[in-house]
């Protein structure tokens, strides 16, 4: 019994470790990111379920991750069964760079997502293309976690 | 507005001579310039004729308040203590005692006097030379009282370029974007002041996002980026009747604009599809006509003075970096090669620099480089400031700066500050609200 007990605490002990630890990494290291593209879903919203509103980019970059593309894919699969749905596009930029880059940047964003959503279908008639810049940041923050969050493209219903 | 209604009565004496003191702007402010401003004499009835009109006692000390802190601020002069002068403020306009101004250190000294004239303000001034005991110029101006501030400006840039030999700077406005509220949902207004922070006025109530506003050179006509009914377009403004207009019929956002040196063109980027280019219109026959034609980023265009070549910013070659081209946009060459991202390059009125903001591990840069690229030289560092704008006679920098939050997003700041070229004299511009996108207007009087 007594032998039992021990064992049973210790790994207790050594769970309790493995979680600690775990913690200390992925909050150091990655946090919700990889690389520098946010892939939590703090501020995600949803356009139905299972169907998140945005996508992340990395640094000055208007590329879409392989998660980016899962995330338009279902938006384009929504978008086709509510066939009266038109949306926006906004895309945003991170608080680092020069505003007039941003601007032009976070069009750029909006627009790769764009393109990506009409080779699902989803005709150009249905999405206009807004840029905000850096002008709207979802996460106040002065780091990397936060701009992260804010280098995006939100679909946004217009209607 | 008001338009410039000064007139320049007389000119007593225009004394030239080279043994005479001058001050040198191209070496920074290591040993200022000591010089007493006296206050501008004032006969009792003109003064309480002022005083029921302006709500100021005594205009005549005001007024030499206002040419003080210009004085100060360009930090070329060091304005004396008023306490120390022993003469007073109507005889040293008639005769100075120069061994009274010299115990005192003073080198050189402005005298005056107001008047109350046909319910105009009549104001003379005269600059003298203490160590060699002239006087170096006089002028007499005559224009409505309101205009007081602006009297102190002009005589600050009549004895700026008396002293320098190049044009001031003083009687001018900026118009920049004043900010409120949590750095998520920022309001944003545009606003104007005089160049001294004085005369503050907000020129849009808030309703929609509006960015980057510049002066026309040429007039006071104001060009801006607008998120009107949410649609991002550049915009023409009138400061003087409040009227807008869009600029040009864009199927997409327009942004980043500015006037061409003559004022009579607008050039700015246009996006679409992912891509942005540069575009001109003209603001007289409204023709528009595509200038960069490149599959990337092609924004921040900036004109060079002589209208003849357009500096700007691309990432065409994969990060942002400074171009300049011919203004019809053929003879394209990168100019900065340095280590890090470069952007918002402007012109130097006087031609022969580009300022531009850089960002290189981490740190955001205001700097200067000749228009080939060569002789980079950065002037501050911060966490974040963007957005150079020159003075009319390209000696200072206005840009803003940006604070980093704390660990909880809060303690944002946006400020616009002021810098030499020379590196030296970097100041807080005060403003009633946050700032940022400032922009220098031209001399208003010439």
């Amino acid at each position: 019994m007594k032998i039992v007990k021990i064992l049973k605490n210790s790994f207790l002990i050594l769970a309790a470790c493995l979680v600690l630890s775990a913690c200390a990494t992925s909050k150091k290291s990655t946090g919700q990111m990889q690389g520098d593209v946010y892939t939590g879903t703090d501020t995600v919203e949803y356009l139905a379920s299972g169907v998140p509103d945005r996508v992340f980019f990395a640094t000055n970059e208007s590329v879409l991750t392989t998660a980016s593309r899962e995330t338009l894919r279902k938006q384009a699969a929504w978008l086709r069964k509510n066939s009266n749905v038109t949306i926006v596009l906004e895309g945003h930029a991170d608080e680092r760079g020069t505003r007039e880059y941003n601007l032009a940047l976070g069009e750029r964003r909006a627009n790769a997502a764009k393109d990506y959503l009409m080779t699902y279908g989803i005709s150009s008639d249905r999405i206009s293309v807004l840029s905000y810049g850096k002008e709207r940041p979802v996460d106040s923050g002065s780091n990397p976690l936060a701009w992260s969050k804010n280098r995006r493209s939100v679909t946004v219903k217009a209607n | 507005m008001i338009r410039i209604l000064f007139i320049l009565l007389f000119l007593l004496l225009p004394f030239k001579s080279n043994a005479l003191i001058e001050v040198d702007i191209t070496r920074g402010n290591l040993n200022p310039l000591p010089i007493a401003v006296s206050p501008l004499s004032i006969d009792e009835n003109s003064r309480k004729n002022f005083e029921k009109i302006l709500k100021k006692k005594n205009i005549g000390s005001e007024i030499s308040i206002v040419v003080e802190k210009n004085l100060r601020t360009s930090g070329l002069f060091n304005p004396l203590n008023k306490d120390a002068f022993l003469q007073t403020p109507d005889i040293a306009n008639i005769k100075p005692r120069f061994e009274d101004w010299s115990l005192i250190k003073a080198q050189a000294l402005i005298t005056g006097k107001v008047n109350f004239n046909d319910d105009k303000l009549r104001v003379e001034f005269r600059l003298w030379d203490v160590l060699a005991g002239k006087e170096m110029m006089a002028l007499a101006f005559t224009t409505v009282p309101t205009n007081w501030r602006r009297v102190g400006h002009i005589i600050t840039d009549k004895v700026y370029e008396r002293l320098t030999g190049e044009k001031g700077y003083f009687d001018t406005r900026i118009i920049y974007v004043a900010e409120e509220g949590p750095k998520t949902k920022r309001i944003k207004k545009l606003a104007i002041m005089d160049q001294d922070g004085e005369n503050n006025k907000f020129l849009t109530l808030g309703n929609e996002l509006v960015l980057t506003p510049r002066f026309n050179p040429t007039s006071q006509m104001v060009t801006y980026l607008s998120y009107f009914k949410n649609l991002p377009r550049v915009y023409l403004l009138d400061i003087e009747t409040g009227m807008q207009e869009v600029v040009g019929d864009f199927p997409g956002m327009t942004f980043a604009p500015r006037f061409s040196p003559d004022g009579k063109k607008i050039i700015m980027s246009f996006a679409k599809d992912g891509n942005s280019d540069i575009y001109t219109m003209d603001l007289e026959n409204r023709i528009v006509q595509k200038i960069t034609n490149h599959p990337s980023i092609d924004t921040s265009p900036s004109y060079s003075p002589d209208g003849k070549f357009i500096c700007f910013n691309s990432d065409r070659s994969g990060y942002q970096q400074i171009y300049i081209m011919k203004s019809d946009g053929t003879n394209v060459k990168r100019i900065s090669f340095g280590k890090g991202l470069y952007g918002t390059p402007v012109w130097s009125p006087r031609g022969d620099l580009i300022a531009f903001t850089k960002l290189h591990k981490g740190k955001f840069y205001i700097g200067v480089m000749r228009t080939d690229g060569t002789g980079e030289r950065l002037l501050t560092e911060n966490f974040y400031q963007e957005a150079p704008s020159w003075s009319p006679n390209g000696r200072v920098l206005i840009f803003y700066r940006e604070t980093k939050t704390d660990s909880k997003g809060e303690g944002f700041s946006a400020k616009l500050w002021s810098i030499d070229l020379t590196g030296y004299n970097e100041r807080l511009v005060d403003t009633p609200t946050d700032a940022s996108d400032p922009s220098w207007s031209s001399l208003l009087s010439n």
